[in-house]
């Protein structure tokens, strides 16, 4: 279990003052200027060792991903941070946004400090309305304080930060997508290569983080990345908020070592399973997109990047999302098809097309109107959207469909034998 | 350069070259929609997937550019699998109405999915049902075949620059459309039904009337402008059905205006299909026989320089060249083809042609318009000076009242003032010129058909020549032409000759009666109101201006009735061909004249096309160089003195109506009420009443 002196998020649930003052006393921009004079390779490198990995859901290597920002630019760099936190099940960032708004900054201004950006973005989601008053205001405090704009805290180094506001849509949360949309477009996501560090927002080099991540970053550089990679195991380093939903006793956002196991996690922290351990049915751990693990899996599986892949699943954003046994799974995840259908951007065919299909072979699965053979032909079209399309949004869209069958497929039985079965008295009637 | 292994042939390719274009050079063929050349890379078809050796998911081929050691395999499990899968989707909402469906026998979809598509579908849900558009009187939707490639969307957008179909919805619910109801504000519209892989865009007016194996191809040239885009005409039996644009890289690439695609339904309308005579005031119908002696008794007995002729807009070279030969042959001087009475010099022929050329546009840096809208008069023109202005660091500016030119320009000033400001070297826009690596200028008929025009035209070879557009490997002075036969008709000579008249003097003298006899050569643009008491002879296709105030009708030829041929804007000579036969009694031009020659005792020395054609390469070889840029050498030409300050006209107000075919088309007459002239006017809205 995490130390209470290792947490990064000190004020997770909101009881302390969110405000610069209260920021301050929990450390926030504490010897910032000192970090930023310590140059730029210093930060990258001190990411870079700290293991640190994308807090958005793909886990790619942050350090890496500011390395690849340009030395020298004749255009504008940017850094733009994605606080469009859509992921069904997921509100880390929410939380950050409200309670910790000034981490998040000055994990801006460090972070644009390490890659020599111009300016930086924050994509707010249109829905988080007091979020984004709260970061708005804790961004004129900032300015006030001197810690942002000219000479950002004394250090010499000139960055601006601009909140933006989308318009809620979830793909816009899709790296390329947020830069389409803050360019004022339809969010679409791009075509890569080029990818946004050669060629991003407006055409210009930028980076897309996290606010996890940013916001994490302040206390990696200031710790130490040793401090941060002593936590969780190799290649999945560090501390992690877990968004825990759905059928526990006690929902919650808790920040812990990353690789905690996900029992311990539900059972110390969410107050358990509802009707114990022995009630759950299947957990999706890390937000709508990753496949859903059956109990079994459940009882062993430990919550980082590299061991819930190997069970054919992800981390993704963390967020836990508990079924006990009163879950009716197939229509559980017919919905979080709905959810992918009406989000897909329609750019791409089979994931126009294709999501659509899914969608409604799930309902009809949900009522049992389906052959048997058609949940291999469901799995099959499955894996025709899979890896066709620009981004992964229709992979997202297929897996918990494809996680389904491969755990649940005597349930998926179970419906259409119970339809057939109800036949005659539907006739009947 | 990359090397690349393409199903197991190594290939050596351009960097920078995509995957599928290294493909196409391997003679691999990758199945595509949303891919065009022209057109920015969407990728969004997902058609074009190839397997790429260490990469985990197949690959775009359209969007990724090759690197050094790829392998890509086009055949594999993996890559066919990907192809069928995306065929499978492209086909779940399509509809199955090919039967009725008008792209059907040229349909990319129809075509791709009997090649990669399964030979059943599993998709037993119901199908998206998506509400047809309005797109004006051209293009027809049916947007349940939609498949959202986006074609449309990016070729009004870039090439078209009018930023009017966008895509609405997100995931199924996109739809492609215009926001708010409207016509497609383009003079260059229908170039999406040619780009739309599928039957979701359709031509309106031939909706329903042919399909694609029923049809005669010819390939030909377009005279109703002086672009000479080089078109296909597809007719079945004696009629013209549609025209279809035929890539020339060097005039119209792959594009055609809406004028020039829709115009042929004015071929079956108002034509002159048998001679008539006018008796006590009326037309009557005659035979050939008895039009032609009329003509050649009114001939034999008109002192020759009482005997004039103009040439209208659409005539081709050799009827020129004949009625020249025929009409000074009687020893009349009083020719002319310049029917707007342009001041054009047809001495020097640099200064009367498209010097740049049409594809130079895209050397040039910096250009200047004079009294000429490239838009109305020559839309591809436009389109390439837009082409060149997307590729950067091009500057336009204009002399001439306001434009909407889908490209900004700087307005300099309305007429001839603001031109004496720049020869003098004092205006501040000659700065940018003269410091121009490949500076051009366009000069339009709007300024040479004033009566100063030919000091407009010296005023422009002064501001050439100091602004370093003369070079020896440049020629950036241009005149921009809107009627198809002029540099035809320059070329030949079909000009006053010693001691004739021009247009002006030819139409005065009727009235005054110097002139008794006029010969009209398909010319209905030039004031016929006031004509007197002269002979009129209508020698044409249509029944329009000219045949109304005729003395004899002798029916002729429209360009797709005939072999002949264009010299487009540039000096750019080439061949039209015969799709269909003349209507009726009518008769290709030229022979027309080889007849009355006949009737007047002076046969022309030729009875075939080829014989005339043979001596009028004699006469002018420019005429042998078919389809080339013959380069004009420079020289003197126009006439000093200052231009007056008067503003400038542009020549052509309605750009859906400037000749006798398309003023006899229903569909051009639909969309000049409907956009009150031109596209780039403000269209009709429900507020107009």
């Amino acid at each position: 279990m995490l130390a209470d002196r290792d947490r990064v998020f000190t004020n997770l649930y909101g009881e302390r003052d969110w405000r610069l003052a209260g920021a301050r006393k929990r450390g926030d921009w504490d010897g910032t200027r000192e970090v930023i004079l310590k140059g730029r390779d210093w930060i990258v490198n001190e990411i870079k060792e700290s293991g640190l990995r994308g807090r958005g859901g793909a886990g790619f290597p942050t350090g890496l991903k500011w390395s690849f920002m340009p030395k020298q630019s004749d255009r504008p760099t940017y850094l733009i941070v994605n606080a469009d936190e859509s992921e069904p099940g997921t509100c880390k960032d929410r939380d950050i946004l409200r309670y910790d708004p000034h981490k998040l900054l000055e994990g801006c201004v460090l972070a644009g400090a390490g890659m020599g950006c111009t300016a930086a973005y924050i994509y707010c989601r249109g829905e988080f309305y007091n979020e984004a008053r709260h970061l708005q205001a804790a961004l004129d405090e900032a300015y006030d304080a001197g810690l942002v704009g000219k000479n950002a805290c004394g250090s010499g180094y000139d960055i601006d930060i601009y909140i933006h506001r989308g318009a809620g849509a979830y793909i816009c949360g899709e790296e390329t997508g947020l830069l389409e949309s803050l360019e004022g477009k339809k969010g679409q996501p791009r075509l890569k290569p080029p990818f946004p560090a050669a060629c991003g927002l407006y055409g210009c080099p930028s980076t897309v983080n996290n606010v996890e991540t940013i916001a994490t970053s302040p206390a990696i550089l200031k710790r130490g990345a040793g401090w941060f990679s002593s936590i969780g195991r190799p290649r999945n380093t560090g501390t992690k908020i877990f968004c825990i939903s759905g059928h526990v006793n006690q929902p919650c956002n808790v920040e812990d070592a990353m690789s905690v196991p996900l029992r311990e996690l539900i059972e110390r922290h969410a107050g358990g399973v509802r009707g114990g351990w022995d009630n759950l049915r299947g957990v999706i751990p890390g937000g709508s997109s990753t496949p859903v693990l059956p109990k079994d899996i459940c009882d062993t599986v430990l919550m980082d990047f590299d061991s819930l892949v190997a069970q054919k699943s992800g981390l993704g954003t963390a967020a836990v999302i508990v079924m006990d046994k009163s879950t009716d799974i197939v229509r559980a995840i017919a919905r979080l098809s709905a959810f992918y259908k009406h989000e897909s951007c329609g750019q791409c065919t089979p994931c126009r097309e294709g999501l659509g299909w899914v969608w409604r072979v799930m309902e009809r699965m949900v009522k049992g109107d389906a052959s048997v053979e058609e949940i291999d032909m469901l799995d099959e079209v499955t894996r025709e959207i899979e890896g066709h399309t620009i981004c992964a949004l229709a992979d997202g869209a297929v897996w918990p469909v494809q996680g389904l069958i491969r755990h649940f497929r005597p349930e998926l039985e179970r419906h259409i034998r119970e339809y057939r079965a109800a036949a005659p008295r539907r006739a009947a009637e | 350069m990359p090397k690349v292994t393409i199903d197991g042939t190594e290939l050596e390719v351009a960097p920078g070259t995509t995957i599928l274009q290294a493909c196409q050079q391997a003679g691999v063929e990758i199945p595509h929609f949303c891919y065009h050349e022209r057109l920015q890379i969407a990728g969004n078809c997902r058609m074009c997937l190839v397997e790429v050796e260490r990469s985990p998911k197949p690959v775009a081929s359209c969007a990724m550019p090759v690197a050094d050691g790829n392998v890509i395999l086009t055949q594999s499990e993996k890559a066919r699998k990907a192809r069928h899968g995306v065929m499978e989707m492209l086909l779940l909402n399509h509809p199955l109405d090919c039967p009725i469906c008008d792209q059907g026998g040229e349909c990319d979809l129809q075509d791709q999915a009997m090649a990669y598509g399964f030979d059943r579908g599993r998709f037993d849900e119901g199908k998206r049902a998506v509400r047809d558009k309005d797109f004006g009187p051209l293009v027809a939707t049916s947007m349940n075949r939609c498949i959202h490639c986006t074609r449309c969307i990016r070729f009004l957008n870039e090439i078209a620059g009018v930023e009017e179909l966008g895509a609405t919805g997100r995931g199924e619910a996109m739809e492609i459309t215009t926001y708010v109801e409207r016509a497609l504000g383009s003079e260059l519209s229908a170039n999406i039904v040619d780009l739309c892989p599928v039957g979701a865009l359709t031509s309106k007016p031939y909706a329903f009337v042919a399909r694609p194996w029923e049809l005669r191809k010819t390939e030909s040239v377009d005279v109703l402008d002086a672009v000479g885009s080089n078109i296909r005409i597809d007719a079945r039996g004696d009629q013209v059905l549609r025209v279809l644009p035929r890539l020339n890289e060097d005039v119209n690439e792959e594009w055609l205006s809406d004028k020039s695609r829709f115009a042929v339904d004015g071929l079956v309308h108002r034509r002159l299909d048998r001679p008539y005579i006018r008796r006590g005031g009326r037309l009557v119908e005659v035979e050939w026989s008895e039009a032609l002696d009329l003509v050649a008794d009114r001939m034999k007995a008109t002192p020759p320089e009482r005997i004039a002729a103009i040439a209208g807009d659409l005539c081709d070279a050799e009827t020129m060249f004949a009625a020249k030969e025929l009409l000074q042959g009687l020893g009349a001087q009083s020719l002319d083809c310049r029917q707007d009475g342009a001041r054009l010099d047809s001495a020097c022929r640099a200064g009367y042609l498209f010097n740049t050329t049409i594809a130079g546009i895209e050397r040039a840096d910096a250009c200047l318009l004079i009294g000429t809208n490239p838009r109305r008069e020559a839309a591809l023109v436009n389109a390439r000076l837009r082409k060149r202005y997307l590729m950067g660091g091009f500057r336009v500016a204009a002399i001439g009242p306001e434009l909407n030119l889908t490209y900004p320009a700087e307005m300099l000033g309305d007429g001839g003032d603001a031109l004496n400001a720049l020869v003098e070297g004092n205006h501040p826009c000659g700065e940018i010129l003269r410091n121009a690596k490949a500076p051009m200028l366009i000069l339009g008929q709007g300024a040479l058909r004033r009566p100063d025009g030919d000091r407009v035209l010296g005023a422009a070879r002064a501001l050439a020549e100091a602004c370093g557009m003369i070079r020896d490997d440049w020629n950036g002075f241009n005149v921009l032409h809107v009627a198809a036969a002029r540099v035809g008709g320059l070329e030949l000579g079909f000009v006053p000759g010693p001691g004739g008249s021009g247009t002006a003097a030819i139409l005065a003298g009727c009235k005054s009666g110097a002139t008794e006899l006029l010969y009209l050569l398909g010319a209905d643009e030039c004031d016929l109101g006031n004509t007197g008491g002269a002979f009129v002879i209508y020698q044409g296709h249509h029944g329009d201006r000219g045949a109304a105030r005729a003395d004899v009708i002798l029916p002729g030829a429209a360009y797709t009735e005939k072999d002949a041929s264009w010299v487009n804007t540039e000096g750019r000579v080439q061949p039209g061909r015969r799709a269909t036969f003349p209507p009726g009694e009518a008769r290709e031009d030229w022979t027309i004249l080889r007849a009355l020659s006949g009737a007047l005792g002076r046969t022309l020395p030729y009875d075939s096309l080829p014989e005339l054609r043979a001596r009028m390469r004699a006469a002018h070889p420019g005429f042998a160089h078919i389809d080339a840029i013959v380069p004009a050498a420079w020289g003197p030409f126009g006439a000093a003195g200052p231009v007056d300050p008067a503003p400038f006209t542009y020549p052509v107000d309605d750009y859906y109506r400037t000749d006798p075919i398309s003023r006899a088309s229903p569909t051009m007459a639909k969309c000049s009420q409907l956009f009150g002239g031109h596209p780039d006017a403000a269209p009709r809205t429900g507020t107009h009443g």
